[in-house]
Parts: C-alpha cells; sequence; structure tokens
C-alpha cells in the first residue's frame, strides 16, 4: 500500500487532501465533521475585519444536464465574530492533532493590523498561515484580497510585514485575476513567504435568468461579479500552477494547488504539475464531505499501480512536459483510426471533421448505418475526432512519423524545409 | 361459459386501460433522457421514422428548453407525432436504430421525449404554423384517418381550401376506432384531431360516405383534386365451417366497439381465441383479456421466427396473461344451439425454406381443440374491394394501385392503408404528406395549363 501522507513545509497531514478556505472550514461544527470524514487538513475561512454578507450569494452553471460545472460566490470573508473562531480553532486543533490547521487572513492594509492578527492564530496552536490576497469581490473594493494580489509591489510589502511577526508557516495564495500569476509570485516569495497557494476564484458572471433578465445571483433585482471556481476552472488553474512550477523563482517554495479538484485523479494532476498537496472547496460544497474516502482510496490505488511508494516520487513530474510551442516535434505526426468493430455509426467524427477539421472522413452512405473511414492521406491528426467519439478507444490515433530524427519549428525554418499545403 | 359485458367494476376498467407508456414525470426526468442523446449527424434513427422526423433536432431542443421548436420539429415531418408517439412500434423503428443498441445500453426513449414535446403542444394548442396566402384551390379527401388528416394539414399549410368527407362520426380513423384503448384514449384522439384542424382551412363533415351518400364523381366535379384516405375494412374471412356461429366475431369490429361504445358496455366470453398474431391480434387479446375474459389463447399458423408483430408487443400479450398456440390453423368451429363452443384447429409444421427462404405452414393431418365461447378473427384486414371495383379504381386485389400517388382516375390521389393494405400510422401520415406533395404539382401544374391555354386564345 502506498504512504499518502503528506509534508508541507514541515506540517503534517496523513493525506495531501485539505479543504480550502471556505464555507466548509468556516466553523467548529464543520470541521469536526470534516476531521472525523478524513480530511487531512483546513485552510481556515479567512479572518479579518467584521463584515456583512447579502443574501442569495452563489450561482452555478450546469452542463449537458449536469450541476454545477461552475460554480460562482458572492461571499465576503467570515462574518462570524473573530474571537469566536479563534476559540473554535483551538479547540479543534486540540481534538484533531495529527491534521493540519492552517488559517487565512486578510487583515486591513497597515503593519499593525496583520501584527495582529497573526499573534491571534497564533496563539491558537494552528500550524500555518495562509494570505488571502485572491479575494476578486466585496475585499478587492475595499483595497484588500485581489487588490493586493494584483499588484506585485503591495503584496510584497504586506508579505514583508508578515515574515516580521509570523513563527509559523506563511502560504500566500494568489489570484488568478491578472494576467500572469508570475510577478505577484515571485515578489511574494522574494518577500519571504514559506509557499504558495493557487488559485483562488475567477472574476465571473455565470448567467442572466432569461424571464426576469437579471443576472445570477439575484440580489433583490440586482447581481455583481463573483467569483468562478469548480470543475470548470481547472485547465485555468493547471496552467497557471505550471507557469509557477516552471519559474526560477516562484519554485523555490513549495505549491498548494487549488482550482475545481472534484476527484483523486484532478488531484494527481495537480500534483504531477508541481503541487505538494492540494485543497479542494466546490466538490464538497456539491457533494459533502464523504468524498474523501474516493479520493484517498483513488490516489493509494494509482499509486500502487504505478508504484509509487510516497507523494514525493510522483509529484512534480510532468513540469518539463510542458514546453514552448517552439520546442515541438514536427515530424511527430499521428492519424486517426477508426476501428469499424467498436464504431455505432453515430456520424460525430465525420461532421466535426467535415465541418471543422480537415474533411479527412470518408462517408459510405447506408441505411440505417453509415460507415465512416478515414482518409489516411488526408488527416492532420489533430485529435478532434477521437475527442467527439462517444465511444472508448473506438478511434485512435496511430503514430507515422513524419521523418526519424526530432524536429522543431526553429530548426524547420532554419532548413526552409515547406509550409502546409493545405 | 358465456359471453357477457360488465364483467369488471369501474376501478378494474380503468386500470386496466390505463396508459401503458406513461409520460415523463418531470422536466428534470426529461431533461436527463434528452442529454444522453449523442446528437448523431445523419442519424439512424431518422433513417428508420417513415416521416423523417429530424430526432436529435427535436431533442436537443428540449435539452435547451426549446419545446416549442421541438414540437415545431416533429410536427413538420408528421402532424400526428403525438399520436405516433404512443402507438408506434418503436422498437423497430426509431429506437430501434438507436446507436445505443450497438452499445449494448438502452435506446434513447424517443417516443416518451416526443410525447413530452407534443403533448404540451396540443394541450396548450400551441399555434406552430401558419397557412400561406389562400390559392383559391379545394381539395376533397375521403377519410379523416391518419393518411387525410396529414394530407389536409400540408394542403392548409399551402393555401389550399380542404373539405374531408367521413363516414363515422369522429375523426382520426384506427387511431380512433382500433389502435388499443391502452395506447391511446379517446380524449387524446379528439385534442389530436382538434389539434390538427386548429390550422383553419380544414373542414370535416362526417356521417358522409363514398359510395352511401357521396359519389366520386361529385367530389371530382365541385374539388380541383381529390384524395383518398379511407384504410382498409373488416377481417378477413377465415373461410371454415361454422364461422356464422355466434361468438365468432371480426376483431376490428370488436375493438370498434370497445373504443366508441365504453369499456362495460362490450361483452366478451370466459374463453377466448384470437386468430392471427399482428398488431390487431395482440390488440384483440389483449383487450379481450383486460375486459375480463378468463382465458385467451392466440392462435397462429408459423412460429415466432415469422410473427408479424415484434417482441414489445407479443411480450404485453404474454404479460397479460394471454396463451400462445404456435403452428395451429383453425379447421372447423363447432357449437351448439348456434353457439361456439369448440375450436378445432390443424396442427402445422413449417416446410423446408422455399427459393426466397420463406417457410410454409402445411397441414400435418392432425388437430386439437380448444374448448371457447367466443373467437376472435384478427388474420389480416379485407380492402373495400367492391366499393374501389365501382367507382373505377384500377387495384390489386383490393389494395389501390398508385403511380406517384396518384389512382389511375385524373386528379384522384390516395394513400395510407388503402393502398398500402394496411401497415402503421405512421407510414399513413407519410402517404398523407407524399399524396400532398403530388396534388400540389398537380394543381401547380393546371394551373400553369389553365394560364397557358389562356394566352392562347
Ligand atoms: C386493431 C388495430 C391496431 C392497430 N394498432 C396500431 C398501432 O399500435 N400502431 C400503429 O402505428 N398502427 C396500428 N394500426 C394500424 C393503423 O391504425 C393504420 O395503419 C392507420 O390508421 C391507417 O391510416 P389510414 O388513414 O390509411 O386509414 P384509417 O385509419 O383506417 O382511416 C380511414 C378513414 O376513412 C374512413 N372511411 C373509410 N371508408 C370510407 C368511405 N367510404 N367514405 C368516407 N370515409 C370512409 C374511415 O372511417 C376512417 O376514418 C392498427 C390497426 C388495427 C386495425
Ligand atoms: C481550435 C481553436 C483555434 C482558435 N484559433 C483562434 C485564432 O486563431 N484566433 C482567434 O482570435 N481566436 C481563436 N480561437 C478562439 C475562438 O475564436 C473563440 O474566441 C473561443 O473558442 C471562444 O469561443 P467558444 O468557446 O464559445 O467556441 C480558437 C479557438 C479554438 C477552439
Ligand atoms: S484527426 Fe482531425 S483531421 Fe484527422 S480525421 Fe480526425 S478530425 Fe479529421
Ligand atoms: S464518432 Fe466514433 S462511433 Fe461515431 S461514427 Fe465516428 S468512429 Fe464511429
Amino acid at each position: 500500500m502506498a504512504n499518502i501522507s503528506a509534508n508541507f513545509l514541515g506540517i503534517k497531514s496523513p493525506n495531501p487532501f485539505w479543504l480550502a478556505s471556505a464555507p466548509p472550514t468556516d466553523k467548529k461544527y464543520n470541521v469536526l465533521r470534516a476531521l472525523e470524514a478524513g480530511w487531512g487538513g483546513i485552510v481556515w475561512k479567512t479572518l479579518g475585519s467584521q463584515v456583512k454578507n447579502v443574501s442569495s450569494r452563489y450561482s452555478a452553471v450546469d452542463y449537458h444536464g449536469s450541476r454545477v460545472m461552475g460554480f460562482n460566490n458572492i461571499e465576503l470573508i467570515s462574518d462570524r465574530p473573530l474571537e469566536l473562531n479563534l476559540q473554535e480553532i483551538r479547540e479543534c486543533v486540540k481534538l484533531f492533532p495529527d491534521r493540519a490547521m492552517i488559517v487565512s487572513l486578510m487583515a486591513d492594509n497597515d503593519r499593525n493590523s496583520w501584527h495582529e492578527m497573526i499573534a491571534k492564530v497564533e496563539d491558537t496552536g494552528a500550524h500555518g498561515i495562509e494570505l488571502n490576497f485572491g479575494c476578486p469581490h466585496g475585499m478587492n473594493e475595499r483595497g484588500m484580497g485581489s487588490a493586493v494580489g494584483q499588484d506585485p509591489e503591495i503584496a510584497r510589502m504586506v508579505v514583508e510585514w508578515v515574515m516580521e511577526k509570523a513563527t509559523i508557516p506563511v502560504i500566500t495564495k494568489l489570484t488568478p485575476n491578472v494576467h500572469s500569476v508570475v510577478p505577484t509570485g515571485k515578489a511574494v516569495v522574494e518577500a519571504g513567504t514559506n509557499a504558495l497557494s493557487l488559485i483562488n476564484t475567477i472574476q465571473s458572471v455565470t448567467g442572466i435568468d432569461l424571464d426576469t433578465l437579471i443576472p445570477n445571483p439575484n440580489v433583490g433585482g440586482q447581481s455583481a461579479f463573483g467569483g468562478y471556481c469548480g470543475p470548470a476552472v481547472k485547465p485555468i488553474a493547471l496552467k497557471m500552477l505550471t507557469t509557477i512550477s516552471q519559474d526560477a523563482v516562484t519554485s523555490r517554495v513549495p505549491v498548494s494547488g487549488i482550482g475545481g479538484i472534484s476527484t483523486w485523479k484532478d488531484a494527481v494532476e495537480f500534483m504531477l504539475l508541481g503541487a505538494s498537496n492540494v485543497q479542494v472547496c466546490t466538490a464538497v460544497m456539491k457533494h459533502g464531505f464523504r468524498i474523501i474516502e474516493d479520493l484517498c482510496e483513488g490516489l493509494s490505488n494509482w499509486m500502487d499501480e504505478k508504484g509509487f511508494a510516497t507523494l514525493n516520487d510522483f509529484i512534480g513530474q510532468s513540469v518539463n512536459r510542458i514546453t514552448k510551442w517552439e520546442a515541438l516535434d514536427i515530424n511527430y505526426h499521428i492519424i486517426a483510426n477508426i476501428h469499424q468493430d467498436k464504431c455505432v455509426h453515430c456520424g460525430l467524427c465525420y461532421i466535426a471533421c467535415e465541418d471543422t477539421s480537415h474533411q479527412s472522413i470518408h462517408l459510405e452512405y447506408g441505411k440505417p448505418y453509415n460507415t465512416y473511414t478515414v482518409k489516411t492521406e488526408e488527416c492532420v491528426g489533430c485529435n478532434l475526432c477521437k475527442l467527439v467519439c462517444p465511444v472508448e478507444d473506438c478511434i485512435t490515433m496511430d503514430e507515422h512519423r513524419k521523418g526519424p530524427e526530432y524536429l522543431n519549428w526553429t530548426e524547420y525554418q532554419r532548413r526552409g524545409l515547406p509550409l502546409n499545403d493545405h | 361459459m358465456a359471453i357477457v359485458n360488465n364483467r369488471l367494476t369501474a376501478e378494474q376498467y380503468n386500470e386496466n386501460f390505463s396508459d401503458i407508456h406513461p409520460p415523463f414525470e418531470s422536466r428534470e426526468a426529461a431533461l436527463v433522457e434528452a442529454n444522453r442523446c449523442l446528437f448523431c449527424y445523419d442519424a439512424p434513427c431518422i433513417k428508420s421514422c417513415p416521416t423523417s422526423i429530424n430526432i436529435p433536432k427535436f431533442i436537443k431542443q428540449i435539452a435547451t428548453d426549446n419545446i416549442k421548436g421541438s414540437a415545431h420539429t416533429i410536427f413538420s415531418a408528421n402532424i400526428m407525432g403525438g399520436g405516433c408517439s404512443k402507438v408506434c412500434p418503436v422498437e423497430k423503428l426509431c429506437e430501434g436504430s438507436c446507436v445505443y443498441n450497438l452499445m449494448h445500453e438502452k435506446p434513447i426513449a424517443i417516443a416518451k421525449l416526443q410525447r413530452h414535446s407534443t403533448e404540451k403542444a396540443i394541450s396548450g394548442q400551441w399555434r406552430l404554423f401558419e397557412r400561406k396566402p389562400a390559392t383559391g384551390k379545394k381539395v376533397a379527401i375521403v377519410g379523416a384517418g391518419p393518411a387525410g388528416l396529414s394530407c389536409a394539414h400540408v394542403l392548409s399549410r399551402e393555401g389550399i381550401e380542404v373539405t374531408i368527407f367521413e363516414k363515422e362520426s369522429k375523426g382520426g380513423g384506427l387511431m380512433t376506432y382500433g389502435i388499443a384503448a391502452y395506447k391511446v384514449t379517446p380524449q387524446f384522439c379528439e385534442d389530436e384531431v382538434n389539434y390538427i384542424t386548429s390550422l383553419g382551412g380544414i373542414h370535416i363533415q362526417y356521417n358522409k360516405e363514398l359510395g352511401k351518400n357521396l359519389s366520386l364523381p361529385e367530389l371530382q366535379r365541385d374539388y380541383d383534386a381529390v384524395y383518398l384516405g379511407i384504410g382498409v375494412g373488416v377481417a378477413r374471412q377465415l373461410d371454415i365451417p361454422g364461422e356464422t356461429l355466434d361468438g365468432v366475431v371480426d376483431a376490428i369490429q370488436f375493438i370498434y366497439e370497445l373504443r366508441s361504445k365504453g369499456y362495460p358496455a362490450v361483452p366478451v366470453g370466459d374463453k377466448v381465441a384470437v386468430i392471427g398474431l399482428g398488431m390487431t391480434a395482440i390488440d384483440a387479446a389483449t383487450q379481450a383479456k383486460r375486459l375480463g375474459a378468463k382465458e385467451v389463447t392466440i392462435v397462429y399458423r408459423r412460429t415466432q421466427e415469422e410473427m408479424p408483430c415484434t417482441e414489445a408487443e407479443l411480450e404485453i400479450a404474454k404479460l397479460d396473461g394471454c396463451k400462445l398456440q404456435w403452428l395451429a390453423a383453425p379447421k372447423e368451429v363447432k357449437g351448439q344451439d348456434g353457439k361456439v363452443q369448440q375450436l378445432i384447429c390443424s396442427i402445422m409444421q413449417l416446410s423446408a425454406p422455399d427459393a426466397s427462404g420463406r417457410r410454409a405452414p402445411v397441414d400435418t393431418g392432425q388437430t386439437f381443440t380448444l374448448e371457447v365461447d367466443m373467437i376472435i378473427k384478427a388474420a389480416g384486414q379485407v380492402p373495400f374491394e367492391a366499393l374501389i371495383t365501382s367507382e373505377q379504381i384500377h387495384h390489386q386485389q383490393g389494395k389501390i394501385i398508385i403511380k406517384n400517388n396518384a389512382t389511375n382516375i385524373p386528379g384522384v390521389f390516395a394513400g395510407g392503408d388503402c393502398v398500402n393494405g394496411g401497415k402503421e400510422v405512421v407510414d399513413a401520415v407519410q402517404a398523407g404528406k407524399e399524396g400532398a406533395a403530388a396534388i400540389l404539382e398537380y394543381l401547380v401544374g393546371s394551373e400553369q395549363l389553365a394560364v397557358s391555354n389562356h394566352q392562347h386564345k
């Protein structure tokens, strides 16, 4: 059996699955339920100055009959009294000493406020602090949250204040509402943060009620930009994570991966791209804490199958597999191959290729079933047909190299080789 | 043993004749199913629908909450898309060719989804079609069955005034008077006919029978074209001794009474034999059982391999507790005091396949006897041969012969069961569409002729 225990900056947890700072971690009641269910760690809902929330805070994007492909909220930081939160954190740490307890903070923008908050948090026995530089609504309008994360120099300054005071590890959480997460990441690493986490939510409008014409979520006839998360944002988060893992400065510190993680597979992908552990929010808001069971079991079984004994055996393994486009091998060529014994004649490959790709699939009329075959000379190997085919392994992309040697675009140009003829 | 009516309580009748294919309970349930649809290109289901409804499109439209568009997609190909969603043998049509079958998974519930959209349209009386400006042309249609109604709808949309002459007092044809009551209710049939005629330009004259109080020359004189959609008549004779005994009934007549008089009024025997294994036989057998017959036996000359009904239909009969006698041909009906008591059957055997691969049933010379008090004849229907002959319409054993939907008489067209000898509702609807197209071409042609004649003068 693989060992799935994690060690993040010396903070140990029985598994790499933490609950991200959000409603699931906003009070003792839920947190105890989560820890009982088996979650490895908690990032407590962000503490800061007293706020007031509106009612009607969430909205979602459903896709193809499935609920909550993307999730959106206009909630602020914790709206419970600070002292109550601190007291409950203290109790939870005592009850579950083997789990990670991180407290998310967003103080007012002055050195004293941060120092005071840090002292209070450290007093609870929590193991680490996460700085919320990411919230894209409400708080940013008050100069906090993503307003800090979007400006590397402000972020640097705040982290410097924090590091003057903190004696426990500090994780800085980055906002994705930037052109690149690297500048802020660099600034805060240089300012001394012990780790990074990403991503926070992405500003969004999830949709509009077509009867009332009011966007979601409807707050008394109006709406506001919210923060988008859930499965829909995973690919964006993975890309941002990769840029952090590949940068010389930001890759010096460990990263906690966040954004659309719902399954053990998602988690493994984040870890392959450099995350030392992961955080989950939307998936538990949809399904409850019980999903931790399959997260752990799936991860463990996969590691056994792949022969990985510990998490460190695979963390970061795919980082170098993402390169610049210019470095890709132009001689690598694949051609679609339709396996007729599996084909159910739905025609989806045909219409996709015919209307939008390279007209490389031949249709032979039949009643009621047409036969589809690939015109191998025409196929550019774009993968589209395989992606739309509803039958697993019915279309395979078979390798037919254009030449034996590795040949990238720079070299291709240098040699003056011919461009496409279609 | 006796043939009596009123065998059951009102609740029992209601339960026995309630809808066997219930609709989706909710929008969500329909959405789940709609979203299973792969949206195939050049979809096999479309090719397997005689009216070529754009099935993936109408299902997608359910998934996008465009129910109005969905209903329009269905009705523009098949104006009886509502009724068809309840009566079509979909396992051998659209659903039978759904690609999910090839994945060994349940096919998309196409009929149920079709019902979802069309029922809303019919009950909400959605106006989905507009008539084109009046052309001044008039067409007479004989028979308000699926073929006639479908033809009428297309013609009216094209701006033609249509009058339908119908011998019964209700429209819908066998939909109203023939098809099993647990598939379509009388109320639904009436609503469907009203929905079709709500387009305008379609006037139905009931209790008008061609050959009785209406003649073809009269129609030819008063209208620019005539369409015959008169269907087929009663069940085929058995031509065996004892056929005239009391208790031997015609399946079509039996079902007609059941559909028109109400269930308690229809008498049924204790022990019933049904002869044949087509759709009509299944419907007669199951409904006899549902009316309270104690024992129903279906007698068929061949084996399950050759049966004309689908597996699904056979399954309904079996579930209703009907028994099956394979390889049995009725030989003689015996009775006492003019009443049926026994059906003597010959035991058959299948011959070696002939050149076409068909295996004919041959008499083994042995017989067996079924003790019965009622025999329902459902071995195929007989066309209205006398009527068709007397109107000098070419036919083949009573089935009207058409060429491009036209009969041998200029300006007289025909389609549906009266041409094909008895298929499904959906085939009749398609025939009606094709008939309308032929009539339109004929009318435009004669228009041009009139114009050019005029110019020559
Ligand atoms: C018992 C039974 C069960 C069936 N079950 C199914 C089923 O489950 N699903 C399915 O798809 N199909 C079923 N069918 C077949 C289906 O009902 C027919 O194929 C379809 O109704 C044919 O339509 P039509 O318009 O050609 O003829 P019809 O429906 O027969 O309509 C003909 C119309 O013309 C009228 N008419 C006849 N003669 C004259 C005249 N001389 N003057 C004026 N009007 C006249 C009739 O009264 C009738 O209204 C069944 C048929 C039977 C008999
Ligand atoms: C395969 C692919 C190639 C694209 N290439 C371009 C491009 O060359 N130029 C461009 O402006 N947008 C390009 N786009 C973006 C599209 O125009 C469009 O903005 C984007 O796909 C979002 O729309 P959609 O997801 O609703 O289809 C491309 C999109 C795809 C999927
Ligand atoms: S890989 Fe692309 S080009 Fe080739 S057949 Fe498939 S869709 Fe067409
Ligand atoms: S998409 Fe797949 S199953 Fe459908 S026709 Fe193409 S190869 Fe066959």
